[in-house]
């Protein structure tokens, strides 16, 4: 597949998931990916589901749209800083503070009105946002703005930054690249001096030691800082249709996302998602695990064991043994959330809200509550129990 | 040596040359370039006097001692506060700029701009007990009352270190406006205001940036949390240097430059050169809002220090350029501020009468005086100044000039003190408004463009450049039409900028002398070692390229080493590289000086590029800058890379 028709793909998924187009389910190449909860959705009592159910994480969702505040519900990244809450729009970077909506846009000088990706620098305070037109830093209301016309940044669709000590590690349509602050010296990663194929990079995850980037179409890479070398982690069976050998490597080459969290690498992929430990991987379809769908936007790790799935078909979660699914039912939109135990055992839990869609795209923790990007809004997960 | 070198013996030898030069032209060129050379020499390592050129000043917390900052001699003088009698001088690093002294009074903190680090200072053995680095060029420093963090304003790479107080070791920076400069610790201690002295970049390309206003702004920092958690913004600003509160905190207080770059220098007659104004800020005045210090016909050129007196009722500004201090009526500028509609865009800066409601003194002092200080009990105001190495002290009750503390009683005032002088001061222009360094700050720049010739509004828009290190980089301006610096800066600078008084010749060869002798400040992008790192080394190789990446030979005139070549990175020549715009008068443009270039954007010669990057991205379509279309982006950052190095 070209990297074209790859973009092309997404983007009609897209819009299918959000209901502009209706699509077979077969377009992104994978098998209809069936809720488990269809499959094997047990009848319980309601005395025997508080009896055997995994005490997962009870929400209850509060959505944010543009009917009440929200510059565009098309929600590509959140990011929780502190008290504030910034939302990375198609029209604008929405920050949420003291209960009101302030939205940022291209004339107050950030690079592009669609924000794809967020990430806060915890000793300063700034954030980073990467746009399909550079990169941005808001520094206490100020925007300093990277292209690749007006800097060493590689390219402008950025979809991916992280910020580690000194450096803004950038992942962009055109390779990774490295803003060292202390210097101003950008240094790029690419086909050139990495073993990156396709220098389509979706992702990053940066930490003082490892450097993992998620590149469509070519794994995961891996940077070892102390060193400088680079590992690369591909599918080992090669195959993008089918998976020949599931735990002995990256679940497929196509990675939207990377999240390195206690020496654990945690990447999603448009075909499941893997955990690495360093040694082993473990990989998650939809047929033998929780996942709602194999086609995940993004990841994020809590911890070691500890996982959020952002898929096309809803919000999940992996407690290292368990999962839970939040999300509008697909047929109807009525909310959702599932659990599935260990054993397999799906059993539904009576919610009254849930994330604004179940097109989801992002997530960041505000201490136990979560924030959510999806499709058709920004919503807010107060932790019940 | 001194007799030699004596101000007016080589002095007279130069005028007799300047004044003999009429008739001929290599009587005028040959002269002016060889004189200057020769004086130089003489002054720089014969002549040389170690002048000490206070900049800044403090009490320590109990009033008995004066901290005087001496920026040439690299040394804080620590004198009795009644007497003035030398304790101890205290040799620091190179070139110092900031002091501040610790809560508790038992450190004192010097920055040493040249060297980047920080002097540790114990206030009781007097004795530097610890040498610290920090970022590019430190420059205004401050300590938290908990003792915890000290914030560092780096000049150069634009951020404010924070260091932990105990160790010196950095543990981050902040964002700061471009060239931060100058902190001031709020009186509660929560908040440090930092300012900066070249305008920021514009954040968004629109084709104009060049000939927009340009924006400043005061970064206001947690002081506990260590992040920035305001700017607020000074608009058509640039140039902005001490700030000051009223001892309540309810009254700040910032004074700045307010240059009118956009329209031709030809108009300073009529104020279109620059206002000097201050903002005030906080809750005595809500929103921030401009005034002038300007009077009718007297202007109050370059202010760099301030101080509120700790009853509120006076305010104190050093003017660099007027060699003089101003004295405000605190309760008549808020009068003047808050009893009346504010303009919509909340500054005074154009009304030349305002000053008339608030200025109650204008004192004269010194050359050139900078940093100041309110003795505890507010009746002497004392002021540094730099250039006559004196420290002026006024009586506040009378506003005068009761004492001058010489520090440098003995040394003779030699060439290139005179022309120093010379430059900072705003004497020869139209009612005083301008100096060279209104627009070389600090002998640097201003990181603007200016329209300088009566040939039109927007024609021939040039950008300001760097001054350090000039010999061997003739001609100047950028369409290369002064041979030299004597005529740079003789009659050019006194028909197009001054339009009111002329530089007798002695006076010229002064500043000619003094401008020749500019060091070069360190490049803060090479390795301490001299070495290139591996990015720096491919650029240099594309720098010296004659062949393309498709095997093809570049062209003499299309590699980057034919038009910067030599040690200064310039050929001397004008060439055209296409970037002439519709309002130039040609296309044929002096090479730059590649020194330091990293530190003095905007580029090319109307400042249309904001960073090196778009010299090639946006202004080089048909390879006529260089040939550079077939770079890569990673090659484009190498170029880049060593450009900074040079």
């Amino acid at each position: 597949m070209m990297r074209g028709d790859r973009k092309l793909v997404w983007m009609i998924a897209l819009l299918a998931s959000t209901g502009a187009i209706s699509l077979p389910v077969f377009v992104v190449g994978q098998k209809a990916a069936t809720p488990a909860v269809a499959t094997k959705a047990h009848t319980a009592s309601a005395a025997k589901q508080n009896e055997e159910l995994p005490k997962m994480p009870l929400f209850r969702f509060d959505n944010f749209t543009t009917a009440n505040g929200l510059p565009d519900n098309h929600v590509y990244s959140v990011l929780v800083d502190g008290d504030r809450i910034w939302a990375g729009t198609e029209n604008g970077l929405a920050v949420y503070e003291n209960h009101a909506w302030k939205t940022y846009t291209t004339k107050d000088g950030l690079a592009h009105r669609a924000v794809l990706s967020l990430a806060l620098d915890k000793r300063t305070g700034d954030v980073w946002a990467g746009t399909m037109g550079g990169l941005s830093r808001i520094s206490a209301g100020r925007i300093d703005t990277y292209t690749q016309m007006n800097s060493g940044l590689s390219n402008d669709v950025v979809y991916g930054v992280s910020v580690e000590g000194e450096n803004v590690w950038v992942a962009t349509a055109a390779g990774a690249c490295r803003l060292d602050l202390r210097t101003g010296q950008w240094t790029l990663y690419n086909e050139r001096n990495t073993p990156m194929i396709e220098i389509w990079v979706y992702g990053v995850s940066a930490t003082p030691t490892k450097v993992y980037f998620g590149v469509w179409g070519s794994g995961v890479l891996e940077y070892t800082q102390a060193t400088g070398r680079w590992d690369k982690y591909e599918d080992p069976d090669g195959e993008t249709e089918m998976v020949l050998f599931k735990d002995q490597g990256l679940i497929h080459e196509i990675v939207s996302s990377v999240s390195y969290v206690d020496n654990i690498l945690w990447a999603s992929t448009y075909f499941g998602d893997s955990r690495y430990d360093g040694r082993y991987w473990h990989n998650f379809l939809t047929k033998d695990s929780g996942l709602p769908s194999n086609f995940t936007n993004s990841v994020k790790g809590v911890d070691a064991n500890r996982a959020w799935f952002c898929t096309d078909k809803g919000l999940a979660y992996y407690d290292g043994a368990n999962w839970a699914v939040y999300r509008p039912a697909l047929a109807g939109g009525k909310p959702e959330m599932t659990v599935r135990d260990a054993k397999g055992h799906v059993t539904r839990v009576a919610v009254s809200t849930a994330p604004a869609h179940n097109y989801i795209l992002g997530i960041d923790f505000q201490g136990d509550d979560i924030w959510v990007a999806t499709a058709k809004g920004l919503s807010h997960g107060f932790r019940q129990h | 040596m001194i007799v030699l070198l004596s101000h007016y013996g080589w002095r007279r030898v130069f005028a007799a040359a300047l004044a003999g030069s009429g008739a001929l032209l290599l009587g005028i060129v040959l002269p002016m370039v060889i004189r200057p050379a020769q004086a130089e020499r003489r002054s720089t390592n014969e002549d040389f006097v170690n002048y000490a050129s206070p900049l800044e000043l403090l009490f320590s917390p109990d009033g008995s001692r004066l901290y005087v900052l001496c920026q040439q001699s690299q040394q804080v003088r620590v004198l009795d506060a009644s007497s003035f009698a030398l304790i101890k001088n205290i040799a620091v690093g190179g070139v110092p700029r900031g002091i501040a002294l610790s809560s508790k009074g038992d450190r004192l903190y010097v920055t040493n701009s040249w060297d980047d680090t920080v002097s540790a200072i114990d206030t009781g053995a007097l004795d530097v007990v610890a040498t610290w680095h920090v970022g590019a060029e430190p420059s205004g420093i401050v300590a938290d009352p908990n003792a915890a963090h000290l914030f560092v304003a780096n000049r150069v790479s634009d951020d404010v270190a924070v260091l932990n107080a105990q160790t010196g070791e950095e543990e981050k920076r902040l964002a700061g406006g471009r060239g931060t400069s100058y902190l001031t610790l709020a009186p509660d201690g929560g908040k440090i205001y930092a300012t900066h002295i070249y305008p920021n970049p514009s954040s968004r390309r629109t084709g104009l940036e060049n000939r927009t206003a340009p924006e400043s702004e005061i970064s206001v920092i947690d002081a506990k949390r260590a992040t920035v958690m305001d700017r607020i913004p000074l608009h058509s600003i640039a140039g902005v240097f001490h700030l000051a509160f009223s001892r309540d905190g309810r009254l700040g207080v910032v004074v700045e430059y307010h240059p009118k770059n956009l329209v031709p220098l030809a108009h300073l007659e009529h104020g279109g050169a620059f206002a000097y104004t201050i903002t005030l800020f906080g809750t005595m005045v809500g929103k921030p809002v401009e005034v002038p210090l300007d009077e009718l016909d007297r202007y109050a050129s370059q202010p760099f220090g301030v101080a509120i007196s700790y009853d509120s009722s006076r305010m104190y500004i050093t003017l660099g350029g007027s060699d003089a201090v101003l004295a405000i009526d605190v309760r008549r500028l808020l009068n003047f501020v808050n009893a009346r509609p504010r303009p919509a865009s909340g500054s005074y800066a154009a009304d030349l009468s305002a000053s008339s409601n608030y200025v109650i003194a204008r004192i004269p002092v010194g050359h050139n005086p900078r940093g100041l200080a309110l003795s505890a009990d507010g009746r002497r105001l004392l002021v540094a100044n730099r250039l006559d190495d004196t420290i002026s002290v006024i009586d506040t009750n009378t506003l005068r000039v009761s004492a001058t503390v010489e520090l440098n009683r003995q040394e003779p005032v030699n060439v290139l003190r005179r022309g120093e002088q010379t430059f900072y001061s705003a004497h020869y222009s139209f009612q005083g408004q301008i100096g060279c360094s209104s627009c070389h700050i600090d002998s640097t720049f201003d990181g603007l463009t200016w329209d300088l010739e009566p040939d039109g509004f927007g024609v021939d828009i040039v950008d300001n450049r760097l001054l350090e290190d000039l010999r061997g980089t003739e001609p100047f301006k950028w369409n290369g039409g002064n041979p030299n610096i004597p005529t740079e800066c003789g009659p050019r600078t006194e028909k197009y900028f001054w339009r009111s008084e002329n530089y007798d010749d002695l006076t010229l060869s002064d500043l000619t002398v003094y401008v020749r002798t500019m060091r070069l400040r360190p490049n803060r992008w090479r390795l301490p070692n001299g070495e290139l790192t591996a990015a720096q080394e491919r650029g240099k190789a594309i720098f010296e390229r004659s062949v393309d990446r498709f095997g093809k030979p570049i062209t003499v005139e299309n590699q980057c080493s034919y038009c910067h070549s030599g040690p200064k990175g310039t050929s001397q020549k004008s060439f055209d590289v296409g970037t002439r715009k519709a309002t130039d008068e040609s296309g044929l443009f002096d090479t730059p000086q590649l020194a330091n270039v990293a530190m003095t954007a905007p580029y090319l010669h109307d400042g249309s590029a904001r960073t090196m990057e778009e010299i090639w991205t946006i202004f080089n379509p048909a390879d006529k800058h260089g040939r550079t279309n077939d770079l890569t982006k990673d090659e484009l950052n190498d170029l880049v890379e060593y450009l900074r190095t040079r």
